[in-house]
């Protein structure tokens, strides 16, 4: 009797799972093939699912529509905030997981209301800013504002990091006459590197998605991929293949990132709320 | 016990960090209040002059204001009770144990929505909702519904801006239902299931409190979320057809960089921000309290 009714609802189970899988990686499948049509192809109605794919759109968005230089932005960009977060995060990390000092909670609590402030409250006074001293269009204002975002996240999972490493490491080292600098540096960085990595990761994810900051802020030289994505949909003839050509490139260096840090995203969206 | 450290040591832990933040976090956030009391447009910077909360009464008795905080209310109306009800579903099928394998495929897929590129998924929505190029109206086509209009047509831009959300958040929130499913102690769950055979009881009177966080939390942080809501709307349809995708943020973005009124766009972020700190309150009022 309880056999074929498990089966069936192992079955149901089956389907069900196909469906969540399908209703998550189908805008992609569709992403990357549009992304190898022609225009020609592209704008058959209603839409072919097999044609004879070709590369030409990513040639021509990378080296003629000026794609390639926007990524290089891109990664310039991601990189050197996430370097600077965690230059500037782990030490507050450690000094929030190891020291007692007034004003710790609301400092704390601080950090964490970065999350939920949104970017366009802080775009326009940080353009007539970045007007005035000449940071305009540059990757310096871009690398700076998304500290906003990128700094709170790193402090939140090193400050948890650092709190699961035991404190009997650092009383035997400071018995030993090592200063806390050196504690900090030889001692709980090391081992808090997982943190580190993960927090990394998801400071890049964040930055390289970013697109308010980049529009109002970074106009030309600076323009990141997002960005520059938003300027396809401008004018009449719209280029699918290309705007998706496009879209792949920027989208596929995260989606690695996201599922390398798989376990972490929701930790990283929640700020720790969720484990 | 915790190590007495001189208040030097701390600061020079602490003070980079600190500083950087304040720089890039709080100045700006000053400078806009100052703007705000200002009027300051960007054409006619000659006109430049202090006008005290001139600019809060116009904000709080524009219409325009108000019809972007319905509809920015409206979308997390529709939307976030549908992720909540499908998440729950997706959250309880990965919660049962068996097929191992196929979850754990089905988790990582799950990750990947949640990560695209924000602007990348108003693209997506683009292609695929087209009226005569888009897969989704042919798809609709094969159960015999007629292509619908998605970009050009108020009511179906903003179900389009929907769609895209659900799909986006969707498994944001079935991933934390299920960290949230994971909190019930294993023991409780089986001696709950064999005093009764129906799922539904046991959701209700066993899994369901253990929820509650989770689902606090998933409504506090898509608020937040739906108030910062630019790229997506924004790359799809620039806040249209009229202003029918016009949410707050979208709003903000135009009267400031298209309108060039920077005073009255500081005026209104300054009123989102103060809706901001709020639910940040609410937040870690809730979901920090062993860190105090």
């Amino acid at each position: 009797m309880a056999a074929p009714i498990q089966r069936r609802s192992l079955w149901a189970e089956g389907v069900l799972l196909l469906l969540i899988g399908l209703f998550c990686v189908f805008p992609f499948y569709w992403m990357v093939t549009t992304s190898l049509k022609t225009q020609v192809v592209a704008l058959e109605s209603p839409p072919v699912w097999w044609f004879t794919p070709t590369l030409a759109n990513y040639w021509e968005v990378l080296f003629v529509d000026k794609v390639g230089p926007a990524l290089i932005n891109s990664i310039i960009v991601a990189v050197c905030t996430t370097a600077l977060a965690v230059g500037l995060g782990t030490p507050a990390a450690y000094a929030l997981a190891r020291f007692e000092f007034r004003g710790k909670t609301d400092l704390w609590f601080w950090f964490i209301t970065n999350r939920f402030v949104s970017p366009v409250v802080l775009a326009f006074p940080v353009f007539l800013i970045s007007r005035e001293l000449g940071l305009r269009d540059t990757h310096l204002a871009l690398i700076l504002m998304y500290l906003t975002f990128t700094l709170p996240i790193v402090i939140w999972i090193c400050t948890d990091q650092f709190r699961s490493i035991p404190r009997e490491l650092d009383e035997a080292a400071m018995l030993e006459g090592a200063g806390q600098w050196t504690i900090f540096r030889q001692i709980c960085l090391p081992l808090a590197m997982p943190g580190v990595a993960v927090s990394s990761i998801l400071s890049f994810i964040f930055s390289w998605n970013e697109l308010l900051f980049a529009y109002i802020l970074a106009p030309k030289a600076a323009k990141t991929a997002p960005a520059m994505a938003v300027t396809f949909m401008e004018g009449y003839d719209v280029p699918y293949g290309k705007i998706m050509a496009t879209s792949t490139l920027i989208v596929v260096p995260v989606l690695i990132f996201a599922l390398l840090a798989s376990k972490h995203l929701v930790r990283g969206l929640t700020m720790g709320a969720v484990k | 016990m915790s190590f007495r450290v001189p208040r030097r040591t701390i600061a020079a832990f602490l003070g980079p960090a600190v500083a950087a933040l304040a720089i890039v976090g709080i100045a700006p956030l000053l400078y806009a209040v100052w703007k705000s009391l200002h009027y300051f447009n960007l054409t006619k910077i000659a006109q430049q002059r202090f006008v005290g909360l001139e600019n809060y009464g116009a904000v709080l008795t524009d219409p325009v204001f108000w019809q972007a905080m319905g509809r920015t209310a409206l979308l997390f109306i529709i939307a976030v009770p549908i992720q909540i009800a499908l998440g729950l579903l997706i959250a309880l099928v990965l919660h049962r144990p068996g097929l191992t394998f196929w979850k754990t495929l089905a988790r990582l897929s799950l990750v990947l929505p949640m990560a695209t590129t924000y602007a990348v998924v108003g693209l997506l929505a683009q292609v695929m909702l087209n009226q005569k190029y888009g897969v989704i109206n042919q798809m609709l086509g094969w159960i015999g519904v007629d292509a619908i209009n998605f970009i050009g047509d108020p009511t179906n831009a903003f179900i389009g801006v929907v769609i895209w959300d659900i799909w986006q958040w969707t498994p944001f929130v079935a991933l934390v239902l299920l960290a949230g499913l994971s909190t019930v102690p294993p023991e409780i769950e089986e001696a709950a299931k064999l005093e009764t055979k129906s799922n539904w009881t046991v959701l209700r009177h066993v899994q369901l409190p253990f929820l509650i966080p989770s689902l606090v939390a998933v409504l506090i942080l898509r608020t937040a979320d739906t108030l910062k809501l630019f790229d997506m709307p924004f790359t799809m349809t620039r806040g249209g057809p009229g202003s029918a995708t016009e949410f707050i943020a979208v709003l903000i973005e135009r009267v400031g960089n298209r309108q060039f009124d920077i005073g009255m766009a500081a005026a209104q972020s300054i009123i989102m921000l103060a809706i901001t700190i709020v639910l940040a309150r609410l937040y870690i009022r809730l979901f920090y309290r062993e860190v105090r």
